[in-house]
């Protein structure tokens, strides 16, 4: 048969093409496309018809220039044309360059849309695929909206051409992943799935696809495809090499078509039909069985589409866990893989094992290939790969190889690439915390890593070492030691002279009787150190310094004489001079006992969240299935869904749902919920996060914290006078006694308020107002605070809150007045009495009117009180979710809104958001575990509104879909608005 | 589970594109900057190296073919072998639609390989596997007027 020729067909276009290509420079190449965009200008404006194929030669000429990287901006009407031809070769450039160039072009589309559609029925099936074609590669929403109702009849139409239901099946597909609403399968669901028996193998490959795609988001109404699938893999995997034929690919028959089976029926749990089961179970043995068969080809395509099937039933068997004579052979399998010549078996491999480790059943038999991993760990050359076996090696760690495993981590870190060096000491250090049974080795550890990779050292990692050391008092003594001699060493990573610095501090005395560690010589050492650090550690030093002179009275004459020098008293930082004034005149004025009383040694941190597990959460970002989290918590979201586990999102979540704490967890205290009311770490200072937490409980730690942080704590008082200006407008408009309008910002102001309750509501260059608040049944209490932000009085200061419209009957807000003067750096208080009487949607308005030197303030801004304040929260299992959500059912009770996400998707700041609304966010509801689903009650106090609210996020286009229903549709609609702000 | 291809490029070794098809809507300074770091990614690495390498989100799934590099861009959960294989099925239609393809066919007939492409691989997802339905396809297209 001949071969396609150069440019076959059009010689212009190859003669174009090469002398394109023999240019000599970019600006030749500029210059010939120059001469063609003219020529071919001409040609289309010309007076003369152009046929078929001068048309088709050009616009393919344009296309080409396009790929090249230069901007078209004409021939668009040219290849709109083209569409209408009734040759293949010139509608296949039409389409081409549409699908290629066309965005949803506005004024184009309905044209286009046209063509389309005359294709889509003329009953020829090369006509057909280019039109769906077209589609699938565009996929805007103006196709959908033309074509999603069409496609699905052609999907299953019986005298449809099997080459035209593979493009429709993923024409399909396409419009669903861009148009989710528009695309409605309902009556051809059950034909769909049908598709799963045609007799056509690449009908059935097209249209798994998107059966797959369908089942994710409804899995209930697809579960069919269940039985259909495993039949149609048992068939498959039980044929001879040669019975496929075309479907036969290097001796394997089908392997795209199997992996996608095995990859559909991911999405749900082991059938619960016996004899499906059991005939999966055969197909599962039987891919397991071929693995241990002789090649039928020496040929890596032969190997590579038969191991594709094998990975794939391992993590079908994965999802499952179910069935431990599986997971234990797959492990083996996959132990065999660990040795294999080939890189790629091998990365795969150390991949697969990582999920394998995670189970019950098998993690005992993952742990037996530690030796290989080590190995692997070591000697590698491609880091990617060394990078699975570490991220194994953390998978596969218990307490009875943490040790091993931690030291071989860490000998790796001396050479380790810096790509993932970070990461490295993330979990050494997680895992020395979480497996450390004596705790001299947890502290050798991290010292270790210190001196290792200190540079990777984050703030989080030395803050927990001291947490730890601080809270178990049999380790302070070697943690002082230890600490001690690292210090000798003569360049020490400046992490370690924190750690050092804050350690010996708290803990020196327990190392003084030593004479080599004598008190001065502690001392000495430190402040060996102090000059080559940065202000923040030297700040820190000096904290250590004055709690020598407390724990060694006898340094107090050397300390005073450093702290008195001009370098410490006169220092230009000022954070460092004022702890030296400060510690200077504390150490001289105080009394023994207040100086004890206030430098007393550190109370216990509570237990919380290892600050180190979430930074590693982060960094893994997307994609990476961290393991461990999953460990203790498998299964526990995954059940329903099927396939949901692979998900990082999702481990995170069932990381933090778990509500069983964990005897191995106890140290990270991951699963138990943070404290109540902790503070919430300022920013700023560096010593924060170690200082701060210690709470009301530790009266003496307060004191403490005191002169560390007040400077920074504390809002700075010097910038009155500069902004008097900012208000200049007001005082040429005459003083007017009506409330302004609201702000412009009023709705923004608002919106922030929706999922909290307290917080800065507004804030210009005098006036800072702030609000707590809190809502009970259907009443609710707002505290106000004005905050006068300069050094001058406010005079005349009123405040009226006001109910416009309609609300005047939906809302009750009593106050009373405030006091008419506020002193500059004064703030005063008010409280607000709601009342909710029926559902509202506007906002109160509250007024504020003050003079600020002569001039008259006036601003008007929207109190944010909204609806979903008076929620409370409803628990309730999947099948009531779902019985009630169909209740609500007629139209109007339903508001859905679909919008792009404003903020960041990550899942813990969406779930904290579904909670600050006051609904019950619940878990294990939705079947696809990305969704959120809620439920709550409305009190108001004519009536109770019941609201149920799913959220589905899409990640990959940046998307949400919400949708409420609610007993009362006005109430729908609100919180639709208001929520569709939010995410 | 999203068993969707994001892009699919090929690239030879200095970098020049021969093919991009798109699943996914990019800006065009978006998949000027993909099509770099996808072309920093892959030549750098050696034939000692696996077939697949993290990029960004998702990983790239690539083989080269004499100075062409052949990458498919996936979810991190997909099927590597899969979409490996994917690779070099549709690499032995060209070859046996171009008769011994090379690179200069991917130039010259850049509107047919869209063709191939489609053929293959439609909204992200394999459409069809099997050479013989495929090649008997392109060469009944090939056919008309």
């Amino acid at each position: 048969m001949p071969a396609v020729s150069k440019g076959d067909g059009m010689r212009g276009l190859a003669v174009f093409i090469s002398d394109i290509r023999n240019c000599k420079s970019k600006e030749a190449e500029i210059k010939r496309i120059n001469k063609e965009l003219a020529n071919i200008r001409s040609k289309f404006k010309g007076d003369k018809a152009l046929d078929g194929y001068s048309k088709k030669k050009y616009v393919c000429k344009l296309l080409f220039i396009f790929l090249l990287g230069h901007d078209i901006d004409f021939g668009h009407m040219e290849a709109v044309n083209l569409l209408s031809s009734n040759k293949y070769t010139e509608k296949q450039i039409g389409y081409l360059f549409i699908s290629v160039l066309v965005n949803s072009n506005s004024e184009l589309i309905r044209l286009i849309n046209n063509a389309i559609k005359n294709d889509l029925s003329s009953r020829n099936p090369t006509f057909m695929c280019l039109a769906l074609h077209c589609i699938a590669n565009v996929g805007s929403r103006e196709m959908a909206e033309a074509f999603a109702s069409e496609i699905p009849r052609i999907l299953v139409a019986g005298d449809t051409m099997d080459s035209v239901k593979q493009s429709a099946a993923l024409c399909l597909l396409r419009l669903y992943k861009t148009s989710p609403d528009l695309v409605l399968m309902g009556e051809w669901t059950s034909r769909v799935v049908h598709l799963l028996n045609d007799q056509h193998m690449g009908v059935v490959t097209a249209a798994i696809s998107l059966i797959t795609c369908l089942s994710q988001k409804n899995p209930d109404e697809f579960k069919t495809c269940v039985s259909l699938a495993v039949s149609r893999l048992s068939r498959i995997v039980s044929s001879a090499s040669t019975d496929l034929q075309d479907y036969t690919y290097y001796f394997v028959p089908a392997p795209w078509l199997s992996c996608k089976l095995l990859r559909l029926l991911q999405c749900y749990p082991p059938p619960e039909d016996g004899a499906v089961k059991g005939r999966l179970v055969e197909c599962l043995e039987t891919i397991l069985n071929k693995a241990q068969e002789p090649p039928k080809s020496k040929k890596v395509q032969h190997s590579n589409a038969k191991n594709a099937i094998l990975f794939e039933a391992i993590s079908l068997i994965i999802h499952y866990d179910s069935e431990p004579n599986l997971l234990v052979r797959a492990c083996n399998q996959l132990g065999q893989f660990l040795q294999h010549r080939e890189t790629n078996l091998r990365y795969l491999a150390l991949e697969s094992m990582c999920t394998l480790a995670s189970s019950e059943f098998s993690h005992e038999a993952v742990k037996t290939h530690i030796e290989t991993v080590i190995n692997a760990l070591k000697t590698e050359r491609d880091v990617s790969v060394r990078q699975r076996a570490a991220d194994l090696l953390y998978a596969m760690c218990d307490r009875s190889n943490a040790k091993q495993i931690v030291a071989e981590m860490l000998s790796y870190l001396e050479t380790a690439d810096y790509s993932i060096r970070e990461e490295m000491v993330l979990k050494v250090a997680i895992l020395a915390e979480k497996y450390a049974v004596d705790y001299s080795w947890y502290v050798d550890t991290i010292l270790n890593l210190i001196r290792i990779a200190g540079d990777y050292v984050s703030e989080e990692v030395w803050y927990r070492v001291i947490q730890i050391v601080i809270n178990r008092d049999d380790v302070q003594g070697y943690a002082a030691k230890t600490v001690f001699e690292a210090l000798q060493a003569p360049a020490c990573h400046e992490n370690m002279v924190k750690v050092g610095g804050y350690i010996l501090g708290e803990f020196g005395n327990l190392i003084a009787g030593d004479p080599r560690s004598s008190p001065l010589v502690q001392f000495n050492l430190l402040h060996s150190k102090f000059h080559l650090c940065s202000v923040p550690t030297r700040a820190l030093l000096l904290s250590a310094y004055i709690k020598f002179i407390n724990l060694f009275p006898e340094t107090k004459a050397t300390i005073q004489e450093v702290l008195r020098c001009d370098s410490q008293i006169r220092n230009s930082d000022v954070e460092l001079q004022q702890r030296a004034v400060e510690y200077l005149k504390l150490s001289s004025i105080a009394s023994t006992d207040v100086l004890a009383t206030v430098l007393e040694e550190m109370p216990p941190f509570p237990e919380r969240e290892s600050s180190i597990l979430a930074k590693l959460k982060k960094k893994k970002g997307p994609g990476a299935v961290s393991v461990t989290e999953l460990e203790d918590n498998k299964r526990e979201g995954g059940e329903l869904n099927g396939g949901g586990d692979r998900g990082p999102d999702t481990a995170a979540m069932a990381a933090s749902n778990a509500s069983t704490p964990s005897p191995s967890a106890d140290l990270l205290g991951i699963r138990s919920a943070a404290p109540v009311g902790a503070p919430p770490a300022s920013t700023g200072s560096l010593l924060v996060d170690v200082f701060s937490e210690a709470g009301p409980a530790a009266p003496s730690a307060a004191v403490n914290d005191d002169g560390f942080l007040r400077d920074l704590e504390q809002p700075t008082e010097t910038s009155d006078s500069l902004l008097v200006e900012g208000s200049g407008d007001s005082d040429s408009a005459p003083p007017s006694e009506d409330p302004a309008p609201p702000l412009s910002e009023a709705d923004e102001l608002l919106n922030k308020f929706v999922c909290k309750n307290n917080g800065v509501l507004f804030e210009n260059q005098l006036l800072q107002i702030g609000i707590k608040s809190e809502y009970r049944q259907n009443l609710g209490r707002m505290y106000l605070f004005y905050g006068n932000k300069t050094s001058v009085q406010f005079a005349s200061f009123t405040t009226t809150v006001s109910c416009p419209g309609d609300l005047q009957s939906q809302l009750n807000v009593q106050t009373k007045p405030v006091e008419p003067l506020v002193e500059g750096g004064a703030q005063i208080q008010q409280v607000l009495n709601i009342e909710c009487l029926t559902d509202f949607s506007d906002a109160p308005l509250l007024n504020i009117k003050f003079r600020y030197g002569g001039a008259l303030q006036n601003l008007t801004l929207k109190l944010p009180v909204t609806i979903n304040k008076f929620f409370q929260p409803t628990e309730m299992s999947s099948h009531d979710f779902f019985q009630r959500w169909k209740q609500l059912s007629q139209p109007q009770q339903e508001a859905q809104k679909i919008f792009k996400a404003n903020h960041s998707m990550d899942t813990e700041v969406l779930k904290a958001k579904l909670l600050g609304l006051g609904t019950a966010l619940l878990d294990n509801v939705d079947p696809n575990p990305e969704n959120y689903v809620c439920a709550g009650v409305i009190q108001t106090k004519s009536q109770q509104v019941g609201c149920l609210l799913r959220l589905e996020p899409n990640a990959q286009a940046q998307m949400y879909r919400l949708t409420l229903r609610c007993s009362k549709d006005s109430v729908s609609r609100r919180l639709c608005e208001l929520l569709a702000q939010q995410f | 589970i999203i068993w969707l291809i994001r892009f699919i490029l090929i690239q030879n070794r200095a970098g020049k594109t021969r093919l991009a098809k798109w699943y996914m809507q990019f800006d065009d300074d978006e998949k000027q900057k993909l099509i770099e770091e996808v072309h920093a990614v892959v030549t750098v690495r050696d034939a000692k190296h696996t077939n697949f390498v993290e990029f960004r989100n998702f990983k790239i799934i690539y083989r080269r073919y004499a100075g062409l590099y052949f990458c498919i861009c996936v979810d991190v959960t997909d099927n590597n072998l899969a979409y490996l294989e994917g690779i070099h099925n549709f690499v032995e239609v060209l070859n046996e639609y171009f008769h011994n393809v090379c690179e200069l066919d991917l130039v010259f007939n850049f509107y047919k390989v869209y063709t191939v492409v489609d053929e293959m691989f439609l909204a992200g997802e394999i459409r069809e596997t099997s050479q013989t339905k495929v090649l008997k396809q392109l060469l009944m297209l090939q056919s008309l007027e």
